[in-house]
């Protein structure tokens, strides 16, 4: 058992830098919040905004590097770098937006941005894991920091019961996910993902082909469970209806991007000479995780639910890229994941100004009249809407328009019209937003409690990461190309 | 130096955001609006010169091979990749400077012109996005960003022609002018799909490199739709009909986008595909017919139109005939070498026509004029310099332009072309003394109220026009043919783009009519007599022309109404423009709006409507079903993993 001797060297910390200062922020938090006085505690935000940007400034140490550290546990290479950048930008926008919220909800404790910097961790380690255990161990991290941040709202019976049910299923679901990792170990002997791959290539497992079979079974029901695939979804809309507004943003985005990098690089980095077998499953799940999300979307009433099942279903476009698994397909899952954080996030940030304490003002209908009241407001949420419809000239369109010609150029037709029927299908509840923002007259007064300018600021992030995307599509694509192309 | 020609398109792009935004949110003072329009204007020209002097370095061969100034990859899509690039070369060069010039000078008129109107700083905002688009099109270098250029030229077009869009007129002609373009668009775009499609890329230096291998059938076709596309933005036979109508705009628009520059974007955009088009002998007949066609229909239209902005606009349509014919029988450079001069005298002729509105209390119809030349000299004499130029009188701009398209036309084999373009220069000149006998000379017919107001404009709308009137006479003299002594300058300057011999562009090209005749008129050695012969020909047939008008606007001014009432018939047709309008009325608008009205009630309403509202009640319905399984209960949420696990086990397994 020598690789779990693991040895490590002050080089090995380096590929490990923004987890470690993310996690020296966490742990400085929770020191500072022990003895701030309790209207001091504004300053707890910016330092978790400092260390933030202390943390992107270590990943300009890891540019260009390519390593793996801790006894091939953990590598740092585009790929892992580019999701990196990604998760950062994510807890960097729900920072800005926590400022304000937090306050405003009364769960301001120091807590709330150490797990929030816990979990990134987790998704980093998740993100360059090369090691299936510390991809587990990553998921573990993030997944327990994540139930607490769905609960933090102790006096709120939805955000207790959402933490409650997202921890009693994502257990179950680590479970599936842990036997699939031994069924794995069993059948090839190794835990690393590079040997995994060798070992399948030369056709040398050392158990039957069931085994191995049944195993990979479990990591897609694990996996999926994460990245919420139908059928494993059905947490998400009582969850992130459930949680604060900022973690379900969190969530939405980091940790759909954490689950699909580890199960990108599993998928297509140990387990390529299985695809004729995963490769059908992929398809079904796609067809039903875009289908089923779409079609109950049409039927929400509450944004932060149809905001959910609109995650859903983007999850199952990412997986028609995943299934044409060309050059193209790939790349578009970089693609559209990096899309999907700036519309999304955005949408939520737009959610949360809208709301303030005791009254949140989710519901579709609340949004009547915003377009005279907030002009500009009406207009990002729009931007996000058009963007989450797939509408030219916005990020959201163009990862569409990858994924579908990525289906097409790898022959599944049928997939990329199932695709582009479900997008269509899609337009009815994004647009209805719209609809009452510009067409309807207000119910009610829309008052907005104080806009916080680090919120506008993280608005403005996404609308320019939406617009820039959409209309220059090309600089992101060859980045997401590089960043992937040296896995396979 | 070359490498900053990004520079010249970014001045007007940078005015116009300026005026767009900033201008329109905090409503600045007008002048403030006006100087930055101008000033964004000047730098653009300035800039224009500048690279125009570093080409001039670089040794003339080597000329159309300066390196695209690529800014960015735009579209990277499977093997399409387009770039915003710029390419200079002779050609763009010329356009970028014809067009930042005249542009700037129209730019400063304008400032007189508009003084009173509240919509002024949209005015210059529209203006200056205008030009950024024309100059995105002359000097882009790739057909996909020439395009963007072409669709923005036009947009501008629309918004410039319904400036006044609370009165029913423009807003009409705008609409006009777009519906219109737009069928001209979409040959364009097939063109490009189909170079796409056989050469894979749409940069200039790409198509044009690899040209060779298309065949005869492709190429024809590519080339006929590009010329579909030209008709439309340059106002052809068919797609003239929206040109006159634009004259609803204001009248420095009128002479920037509707003389000098947006509508003369089809010649430049043939001469660019000059490569393409000498592999077609076909389209390059066609395209020759139309110009000469529309150079001697449009100039008849203008003979009896009373408004003076119409004649004008007849007039451009006319001499863009020209120019297409020009490019028609090959001789790419002469062309161009009208392109310019018309630039020059038609937009003083515009800036002419607004300044006696300017003194005529906004008054169109010449018929209420007359006598008023001694109360605008300076407008008059401008006036009557571009009048000079553009009938052909030896020694003026439009002498040596005209007659260098008239004489290829004859040398290259076309006599019958020739014929045609040179009764309708005999019109031209004949219909543009009309209009200056009848506005400026003989008795004044306007109310006493309007004559009482009379009075020359300021200097900030003067001095436009005399510089442009020094460009009308002197603009002529870069081309001065062999035959009077001059070595072509302008012609030497394109030809590392265009190609081809001053003298042999007719031989060298194609000759439909009669292949043997030029060569052989060549070999006689006749030929440059033949060319003096000529010469002395169209100038004595504007001559004529000009004679015919002093004959029955000066001295017999009753002359006129007798012989309209005498040829009744001819009058009434060629007076309402061979009802060309209605005509098109009938047989497209009509049509249309009946095929439209009858898909809209029964197939839209009653088919797609119908099963759209089902397929979205059944998706509705579906999702309120679906809904019920999300009860809450965590067992339930537990049970659909597990049937999932077993589901995907089960089917692995299999």
């Amino acid at each position: 058992m020598e690789f779990f001797q693991v040895q490590f060297s002050k080089a090995d910390l380096l590929v490990v830098a923004p987890e470690l200062v993310l996690a020296g922020f966490a742990l400085l938090i929770l020191l500072m919040s022990a003895f701030i006085r309790s209207e001091r505690k504004g300053f707890l935000g910016y330092t978790a905004l400092v260390g933030v940007i202390v943390a992107f400034v270590s990943l300009y140490w890891e540019m260009g590097i390519e390593a793996s550290a801790f006894s091939d546990m953990v590598r740092i290479d585009p790929f892992s770098l580019f999701f990196k950048v990604m998760i950062l930008i994510i807890v960097l926008l729900t920072v800005l937006i926590s400022l304000a919220y937090v306050k405003r909800e009364g769960i301001d404790f120091g807590e709330y941005y150490v797990l929030v910097f816990f979990a990134a961790v987790g998704m980093m380690l998740m993100a360059s894991g090369a090691n299936l255990l510390i991809i587990f161990l990553g998921l573990e991290v993030m997944s327990i920091s994540i139930y607490i941040l769905a609960g933090i709202m102790r006096d709120d019976v939805r955000s207790v019961e959402a933490a409650f049910k997202y921890f009693l299923l994502g257990a179950f679901a680590s479970a599936f996910l842990l036997y699939g990792i031994a069924l794995t170990y069993a059948s090839t002997g190794t835990l690393d993902l590079g040997g995994i791959g060798r070992i399948l290539a030369e056709r040398t497992w050392i158990n039957g082909l069931p085994i191995l079979i049944t195993g990979l079974a479990l990591l897609i029901v694990g996996f999926g469970f994460k990245i919420a695939l139908v059928p494993f979804h059905m947490w998400t809309p009582d969850v992130y209806e459930g949680a604060p507004t900022s973690v379900t943003a969190f969530m939405a985005t980091g940790v759909k991007a954490a689950g699909f990098a580890a199960f990108v690089r599993v998928f297509f980095f140990a387990l390529p000479s299985l695809q004729p077998y995963w490769t059908e499953i992929m398809w079904g799940l796609a067809v039903a995780t875009m289908t089923v999300g779409n079609i109950i979307a049409l039927s929400q009433d509450n944004i932060k639910r149809m905001l959910a099942y609109s995650s859903i279903a983007h999850a199952g476009y990412i997986l028609v890229a995943f299934v044409a698994g060309n050059e193209l397909g790939q790349s578009s899952i970089l693609f559209y994941l990096l899309a999907y954080c700036f519309m999304n996030l955005g949408a939520f940030t737009v959610v949360i100004l809208l709301g303030k304490k005791g009254e949140e003002n989710t519901l579709i209908s609340d949004y009547a009249g915003l377009g005279f009241g907030h002009p500009l407001l009406a207009v990002a949420m729009a931007i996000f809407m058009f963007s989450l419809a797939g509408v030219p000239p916005t990020a959201g369109f163009m990862a569409k328009f990858y994924v579908f010609s990525a289906a097409v150029k790898a022959n599944y037709y049928w997939l990329a019209v199932i695709g582009v029927l479900n997008s269509a299908v899609a337009a009815y509840y994004y647009l209805r937003v719209l609809i009452y923002m510009y067409f309807r007259e207000p119910e009610k007064e829309l008052t907005i409690g104080g806009f916080s300018p680090a919120a506008v600021l993280a608005v403005i992030i996404s609308v320019w990461g939406v617009l820039h995307i959409g209309i220059l599509p090309s600089a992101f694509l060859s980045l997401a190309r590089r960043s992937i192309e040296f896995l396979l | 130096m070359i490498e900053l020609v990004w520079l010249i398109p970014l001045f007007p792009a940078i005015g116009f955001l300026f005026n767009g935004l900033i201008g329109r949110w905090f409503n600045l003072d007008k002048r403030i609006v006006s100087w930055v329009a101008c000033a964004a204007l000047g730098l653009s020209f300035l800039f224009s010169i500048l690279v125009f002097f570093a080409l001039l370095k670089i040794a003339p061969e080597a000329r159309d091979a300066v390196p695209d100034k690529v800014l960015f990859d735009w579209i990277v899509s499977g093997d399409l990749k387009t770039v915003i690039g710029y390419k200079v070369d002779p050609l763009s060069i010329i356009m970028a400077l014809v067009v930042s010039g005249v542009s700037f000078f129209i730019h400063i008129y304008s400032v007189g012109y508009m003084h009173d109107d509240p919509g002024v700083t949209r005015y210059f905002a529209f203006l200056n996005l205008f030009v950024f688009m024309m100059l995105t099109l002359v000097l882009a270098n790739n057909f996909l960003l020439m395009f963007v250029g072409w669709e923005g030229v036009g947009l501008c077009s629309y918004l410039l022609i319904g400036f006044w869009f609370d009165r029913d007129a423009p807003a009409n002609a705008g609409k006009k002018a777009f519906v219109v373009n737009r069928v001209g668009d979409f040959g364009f775009l097939l063109a490009m799909f189909l170079i796409f499609a056989h050469l894979g890329t749409l940069e200039f230096n790409g198509v044009f490199a690899g040209a060779h291998s298309l065949d005869v059938v492709t190429v024809t076709l590519i080339t006929l739709l590009l010329f579909v596309g030209a008709t439309g933005k340059s106002a052809q036979i068919p797609l003239y009909v929206w040109l006159p109508d634009a004259m609803e705009g204001p009248t420095p628009v009128s002479s920037l986008i509707h003389a000098a520059t947006m509508v003369t974007s089809g010649v430049y955009m043939i001469a660019r595909c000059n490569i393409l088009y000498s592999m077609a002998p076909v389209s390059m007949a066609v395209v020759a017919i139309f110009g000469a066609a529309t150079a001697i229909f449009a100039a008849s239209m203008g003979l009896l139109q009373f408004d003076i902005k119409r004649v004008l606009a007849y007039s451009t349509i006319s001499q863009l005939g020209y120019m297409f014919l020009a490019v028609g029988v090959g001789a790419f450079s002469a062309g161009i070498f009208h392109l310019m001069t018309h630039a020059f005298f038609k937009g003083l002729l515009f800036l002419g026509a607004g300044s006696v509105m300017h003194a005529m209390s906004g008054e169109l119809d010449m018929r209420k004029m007359g006598g008023i030349w001694k109360r605008i000299p300076i407008t008059f004499w401008t006036f009557l310099l571009a009048t000079l130029a553009i009938a052909g009188i030896p020694g003026f701009a439009g002498f040596f332009s005209k007659d260098e398209i008239l004489w290829q036309t004859f040398n290259s084999g076309h006599r019958y072309l020739w014929l045609i373009g040179a009764a309708a220069a005999g019109m031209t000149a004949f219909y543009m003394f009309r209009l200056v006998f009848v506005t400026f000379f003989g008795r004044c017919r306007a109310s006493e109220e309007v004559q009482h107001h009379i009075h020359e404009s300021p200097p900030v709308m003067t001095v436009p026009l005399i510089v442009l009137a020094c460009l009308s006479v002197i603009g002529g003299y870069v081309g001065i043919p062999h035959i009077l002594g001059g070595r072509n300058i302008f012609h030497e300057f394109l030809q590392p783009v265009l190609g081809g011999h001053p003298e042999a562009t007719g031989h060298a090209t194609f000759s439909l009519v009669k292949p043997a005749f030029a060569s052989e008129g060549a070999a006689m050695g006749n030929g440059i007599n033949m060319e003096l012969l000529l010469m002395g020909a169209s100038v004595a047939i504007a001559l004529i022309g000009i004679g015919i008008a002093f004959y029955l606007y000066i001295r017999k001014p009753e002359v006129p109404k007798r012989l309209g009432e005498r040829f009744k018939t001819l009058y009434t047709i060629v007076f309402n423009k061979y009802y060309v309008d209605e005509i098109y009325d009938a047989c497209f608008v009509k049509s249309t709006k009946r095929l439209g009205t009858f898909f809209w009630r029964e197939f839209d309403d009653g088919v797609i409507d119908r099963s759209v509202n089902m397929v979205a009640k059944l998706m509705l319905w579906l999702g309120g079903v679906l809904r019920r399984i999300q009860t809450g209960r965590v067992q339930g949420y537990a049970l659909g993993i597990i049937l999932g696990a077993v589901v995907i086990i089960i089917f692995l397994m299999r």
